[in-house]
């Protein structure tokens, strides 16, 4: 392999981190599990960095926790340990699954939430999954810390709007009261690039025959993901009869903005698998919610 | 570069023992391992992390070395597959997974092994008793391009009962041939399968030699036009630069290859680029980085042409001419009666037109080459290659050699299926160590592998069938175009064999088959496993299918009806005498796959209960397959066999062992016929300098081939030895034998080594060298034999369509091989399960995607090859032994016709199901669920 870096630092607390990425000779990336990071450095599509900053020894980062009604997932925990555990299976199924999907276990066990979220593909399952739950993101930078709403983190395709000084350090759930439950489910093909034709990711609360409310994400289903607000108005506050699917199938494909990806899937086969994958991931939820 | 301040010392535990160890800015674990520590057994497949290979424990867990920053590891335990086996007073101690890996013939090329153990090490620590599921998901990133994943699972699922009970591993069940004798036709662990799951089996990369320099080569990257400039001035200036080679220093031959020399071993200024992966210059440093930089500092001046990029167009009169003969490489004819009388006596005429993309052979090891100047003015090359001796040729040529001064030491091999047959590296390696006086090793890059070497040729392939109302076939019509891309290669064989097999293994009275074989500027096209049939057999086990439909048939009834047997005469008019089990590989997978069906139609779409949008059926497909090279082709091998002084027979012969398990086989054989055990018999190969030539390692030949050569050879000695004997122990030569590990003479048990010393003495080396010579053939379009065997199969496979989305699983697959004779049945059930698992690639994973003749899936990423995830839940193999006349004990070729049948089987299956039929390969669930949706 190529040498991709120059200087490697292993920071143990968030201010350290901060400070070596700006300290640090330049330019310098922070990095997780780089499973993404050093194959698009190798290939060009990220600049060789001459630092790369290592923060999966940040113990903060590293947390997985409950802190009041919340679920924190540290953005350095990788995808295995979300996958597995209890409490995000208990609080965020649709999370869990999505992390269980994501590559092999020799990749899970490096690859972070935080590194699936930073990356900014359209289609990440982990962050398809943080955008139905509703989750924030708490960012730290010299500037001090921020909570955001997971869907600002966004600016384009493979494109952040964290800052280059900008820290992830995880992520906030709500936790699952009763009559709540989530599911995540994704179409892949079995040929060329191993990323999701299309991936869903539906929570909900319901109450009786009723959903009382509901989050949905899909991706790829625009350059940035995010959760699809008509197609859960057309469900929301309603009973789920075959009618209000159809009707929010409808809504879906007016909502979101499929497009053909060269080699992997049309705009129309995409068109196709969303109202398959929202049905099939709004009854998944809806069944777990009524055992919640 | 080790006086760089940049270095700094880590610390860590690697398989129990504290290693402080100095590393360099960007290292990876990988590196560290197999570069400062010397621990080779940790693979690099892809460094993308996709395949698993180089899959180790860190903290107890699972992770890619080969993007793990060694950095990352101070302070951790790391445990490496040299960490598993224990040493107990000299002794060495498996792990369980590594003996169950052994044991039940998990282990084919092994590159991926170490890979494969550590993974499911890692499961094994959390979950003592994993599930099949378990194991499936555990493993799915770990890729194995033999496609041993059912021998995989067993044998985890037997280490996992022997670490819970602290029992020994259970053996599997594995029945012997109907012709076993004493050794031959009884399963048997492969000699190699200790080295390759301890990690100690050697790879070419895992040699060093003192002084060694690092190659790359400039790649065109463009596909078409002409080299105006090239300056490599700056580059040769660079410091740690040994060597900038162009066309101008070619000392030699400037082009090789296999039977047409038509491929520039480096393009010159002012000659025509034909490929993306045409050779510019090479370059030798002191490191891999510094080679890569001086690449970057050549400057190239290349004047663009449009592309050819599909064989129709590159037919047009107009096109540009690629080669100075033309664009045509061969038209290929067969004729058989009279195809237009056969139509008119017809009462269904079918036509269709199918299509099959480029394949990549994905083995798991890439191509390398280290060439080693010797003192005396000699070229050794280290390579892992198919055909030794054709290395030899061409690498002497290009270095203006005799060809006795080159020596090709061939290595173990991680997989070739025929892409390692041609030139890869060892010309280049061999150039740069002529150049500079040191040791070169030119190690390519998983997407310049990708690249670089032939494919599988894409094909266009119409089909006019005609038969009776009955289902007897009368006549049939092919006609071919074979993309063969930028260079011969095989192209013209490859494509011969696609032609002669394009009516399936029916008897046909009328045949006429026209194939085109067409330089493009794609990536060349040659060997793969298969050989061309794989393209033929889909379509014309599509079109019977299609006519089983028309005729109201059941689809095994046609087959079975029009099915070449004993006496039947081919295509190309060869009458065929003996060993056609094609009869019986079709009623044993026929009873399977009722049995199966529980009295149901097989053929009949099913539902799954609870679950309607999921539709079940069964697929069926047959094949044939030449064993041997054929068409008029002189097919020889020599083996010699050597009783050495520490007791050992040791057979030679540079056939190859690309995981195939010809090692095995020839130590069978040898045991068999000599009778020594198996344990007395080492077997050596590919080593031009030790080795005599065994031929190439392609159609299928070697364990006939070759086979022969050995049992002959082996009786050759035994005679010798009971000459001498008899005399010299004053007994009758029948009362010399060898049992076990001695010779017993009369009533006296000689040590061979004692007997090799009293032989010596008496001025006798007890050795023999035999040459097979195989039966002759005749070229296609003489009457006669064009090939001196066949192989046959039958295979049904079950496939599951999501009508919601139009993906595709595998469920079952039955797959009967006739084989002649099975002398390893363990290994031969590797072939099988692999065989089956390629197909399954064939035909739902694998599209190699050539764009404007630029190569879009150059990584593992973008190429997928079929996970254990793809596999069946079973894989039912069923042996048929119709022995060849000519074969060692019957035994006829293996290693390709397992995989031809199954992607029309699969295919066959989707039409039962949803009835939409696949004509263009591989199977695209987009395509599938838009005809599902608009019909």
């Amino acid at each position: 392999m190529r040498r991709l870096w120059n200087l490697y630092l292993r920071p143990r607390t968030v201010p350290e981190a901060l400070r070596a990425i700006h300290e640090a000779p330049q330019p310098a990336a922070f990095i997780a599990g780089g499973t993404d990071l050093l194959l698009d450095i190798e290939t060009g599509r990220h600049p060789r960095p001459h630092t790369l900053v290592d923060v999966t020894d940040v113990d903060e980062l590293q947390a997985l926790e409950v802190r009041g009604d919340r679920l924190f997932v540290g953005a350095a925990v990788p995808v295995a340990r979300v996958a597995a555990s209890p409490l995000v299976r208990t609080h965020a199924q649709a999370l869990a699954e999505a992390c269980a999907l994501i590559a092999g276990p020799q990749v899970r066990n490096l690859a972070t939430l935080g590194g699936n979220v930073a990356h900014a593909l359209p289609a990440a399952d982990g962050t398809i999954a943080l955008v139905a739950l509703d989750a924030q993101a708490e960012v730290a930078s010299p500037r001090g810390r921020r909570r955001v709403p997971l869907e600002t983190l966004f600016l384009g395709p493979g494109r952040s709007a964290l800052g280059h000084d900008e820290l992830l350090v995880g992520f906030y759930l709500p936790l699952a009261r009763p009559g709540q439950a989530s599911a995540f489910r994704r179409v892949m093909r079995p040929q060329g690039v191993a990323l999701p034709i299309l991936n869903a990711a539906v929570w909900l609360r319901r109450e009786g025959d009723r959903v009382a409310d509901v989050g949905i994400a899909m991706g790829p289903s625009g350059p940035v993901p995010r959760r699809l607000r008509a197609t859960e108005a057309a469900l929301r506050g309603h009973a789920l009869t075959p009618e209000r699917v159809a009707a929010a199938k409808e809504a879906l494909l007016r909502e979101a903005r499929f497009r053909t990806s060269k080699f992997r899937a049309s705009e129309t086969y995409r068109r196709l698998l969303a109202g398959v994958l929202l049905e099939e991931a709004l009854q998944t939820a809806w069944a777990r919610a009524g055992t919640a | 570069m080790t006086s760089s301040p940049e270095f700094r010392e880590i610390t860590l535990t690697v398989n129990g023992r504290e290693h402080r160890v100095r590393i360099a800015p960007g290292e990876t674990l990988a590196y560290l391992l197999r570069e400062r520590l010397g621990l080779t057994g940790t693979k690099i497949g892809c460094e993308e992390a996709e395949c698993g290979a180089c899959t180790v424990e860190v903290d107890g867990e699972p992770v890619v070395s080969c993007i793990f920053p060694a950095e990352k590891a101070h302070g951790r335990h790391v445990l490496t597959i040299e960490g598993l086996a224990r040493d107990e007073n000299g002794h060495l101690v498996l792990h369980p997974l590594q003996q169950a890996f052994v044991e039940h013939g998990a282990v084919q090329c092994g590159f991926c092994i170490p890979g494969q153990i550590m993974t499911a090490h890692a499961l094994l620590r959390h979950n003592p008793e994993p599930s099949r599921e378990d194991i499936r998901h555990a493993l799915k990133d770990t890729l194995c391009r033999c496609g041993g994943y059912p021998s995989i699972e067993s044998a985890i699922q037997a280490a996992a009962r022997a670490l819970r009970e602290g029992t020994p591993v259970p053996r599997p069940e594995i029945p012997p041939s109907i012709r076993a004798g004493r050794v031959v036709g009884r399963p048997r662990p492969r000699p190699d399968a200790v080295d390759k799951v301890t990690g100690r089996a050697i790879f070419t990369d895992d040699l060093k030699f003192p002084g060694m320099l690092y190659a790359r080569v400039l790649r065109a990257e463009v596909p078409h036009g002409i080299l105006r400039g090239l300056d490599v001035s700056q580059a040769r200036q660079m410091p740690g630069v040994h060597a900038v080679l162009t066309a101008e220093d070619l000392p030699a031959a400037r082009t090789h290859g296999l039977i047409v020399s038509d491929w520039p071993i480096l393009v010159g200024v002012g000659e025509r680029i034909r490929y993306v992966g045409d050779a510019l210059a090479i370059v030798a440093a002191d490191t891999p980085d510094r080679a890569e930089e001086a690449l970057a500092a050549i400057r190239v001046d290349i004047e663009e042409l449009p592309p050819l990029t599909d064989p129709v167009q590159a037919l047009q009169p107009d096109a540009p001419r690629l080669h100075e003969g033309g664009n045509l490489l061969k038209h290929i004819k067969v004729r058989k009666g009279d195809v237009e009388a056969g139509f008119a006596q017809a009462d269904v005429v079918l036509e269709h037109t199918f299509h099959t993309p480029i394949y990549e052979h994905a083995f798991l090891e890439p191509e390398c080459s280290i060439a080693v100047p010797q003192p005396d003015g000699s070229m050794y090359v280290y390579v892992g290659s198919q055909i030794p001796y054709a290395d030899r040729r061409q690498v002497a040529a290009a270095l203006g050699l005799p060809e006795e001064k080159v020596r090709i030491v061939g290595q173990h091999m991680g997989g070739g299926f025929g892409g390692k047959e041609d030139i890869a590296g060892q010309i280049h390696a061999a150039l740069l160590a002529q150049a500079t006086g040191r040791p070169v090793k030119l190690l390519f890059s998983r997407r310049e592998s990708m690249m670089v070497h032939p494919k599988r040729h894409a094909t266009q392939i119409r089909v006019r069938i005609g038969a009776k109302k009955d289902g007897r076939l009368v006549a049939v019509q092919t006609e071919l175009y074979g993309d063969t891309g930028a260079y011969a290669s095989l192209g013209e064989k490859v494509m011969t064999r696609a032609t002669t097999h394009s009516a399936g293994p029916y008897e046909v009275p009328h045949v006429k088959a026209d194939c085109y074989a067409v330089y493009t500027n794609n990536p060349p096209a040659g060997a793969f496993r298969g050989f061309g049939v794989t393209q033929s057999a889909f379509a014309i086990e599509s079109m019977m299918d299609m006519l089983a439909h028309a005729l109201g048939m059941d689809p095994v009834e046609i087959r079975r009806k029009n099915a070449l047997r004993e006496g039947s005469v081919t295509s190309t008019g060869q009458v065929l005498r003996e060993g056609v089990g094609l009869l019986e590989c079709i009623e044993k997978v026929e009873a399977e796959m009722r049995r199966l069906s529980d009295g149901q139609d097989p053929f009949r779409p099913r539902r799954v209960p609870g679950k309607p949008h999921l539709v079940r059926a069964w697929g069926f497909a047959v094949a044939f397959k030449n064993t041997g090279l054929g068409g008029g082709a002189p097919d020889q091998s020599t083996v010699e066999v050597e009783l050495l002084p520490e007791g050992v027979l040791e057979v030679r012969t540079s056939a190859a062992e690309l995981g195939q398990g010809l090692v095995a086989v020839l130590q069978l054989i040898a045991a068999e016929e000599t009778g020594l055990g198996p344990d007395r018999v080492r077997v050596l190969v590919m080593d031009t300098g030790r080795t005599p030539d065994g031929g190439p390692t392609t159609a299928s030949r070697q364990t006939a081939v070759t086979g022969n050569a050995a049992r002959l050879a082996a009786q050759g000695l035994l005679k010798a030895v009971q000459a001498w004997a008899s005399e010299y122990y004053d007994c009758p030569p029948e009362a010399v034998a060898f049992r076990g590990d001695a010779l017993v003479a009369g009533d006296r048990t000689v040590a061979l080594p004692h007997l090799v010393q009293a032989m010596r003495d008496a001025g006798l080396e007890p050795r023999t060298r035999f040459t097979y010579h195989a039966p002759e053939t005749r070229p296609l379009g003489q009457p006669g034999d064009m090939h001196f065997a066949f192989s046959f199969a039958a295979q049904a496979a079950e496939v599951e369509v999501n009508t919601r989305t139009g993906e595709v699983r595998v469920l079952r697959v039955i797959s009967a091989n006739d084989v002649g004779m099975a002398v390893n049945p363990l290994g031969l059930k590797g072939q099988i399960e692999g065989g089956v698992a390629m197909g399954i690639g064939t035909a739902l994973t694998e599209r190699f995607i050539v764009e404007n003749g630029r190569v879009v899936t150059d990584r593992l990423a973008r190429y997928r090859i079929p996970s254990i995830v793809h596999m069946p839940e079973e894989v039912h193999p069923i042996v048929v032994e119709h022995p060849a006349r000519g074969g060692p004990y019957g035994a006829k070729g293996v290693g390709e016709i397992v995989s031809i049948p199954t992607a029309p089987a699969i295919t066959n299956a989707i039409y039962h199901a949803v009835g939409v039929r696949v004509d263009r390969l591989p199977v695209d669930q987009e395509v599938l669920l838009l005809a599902l949706t608009t019909r």
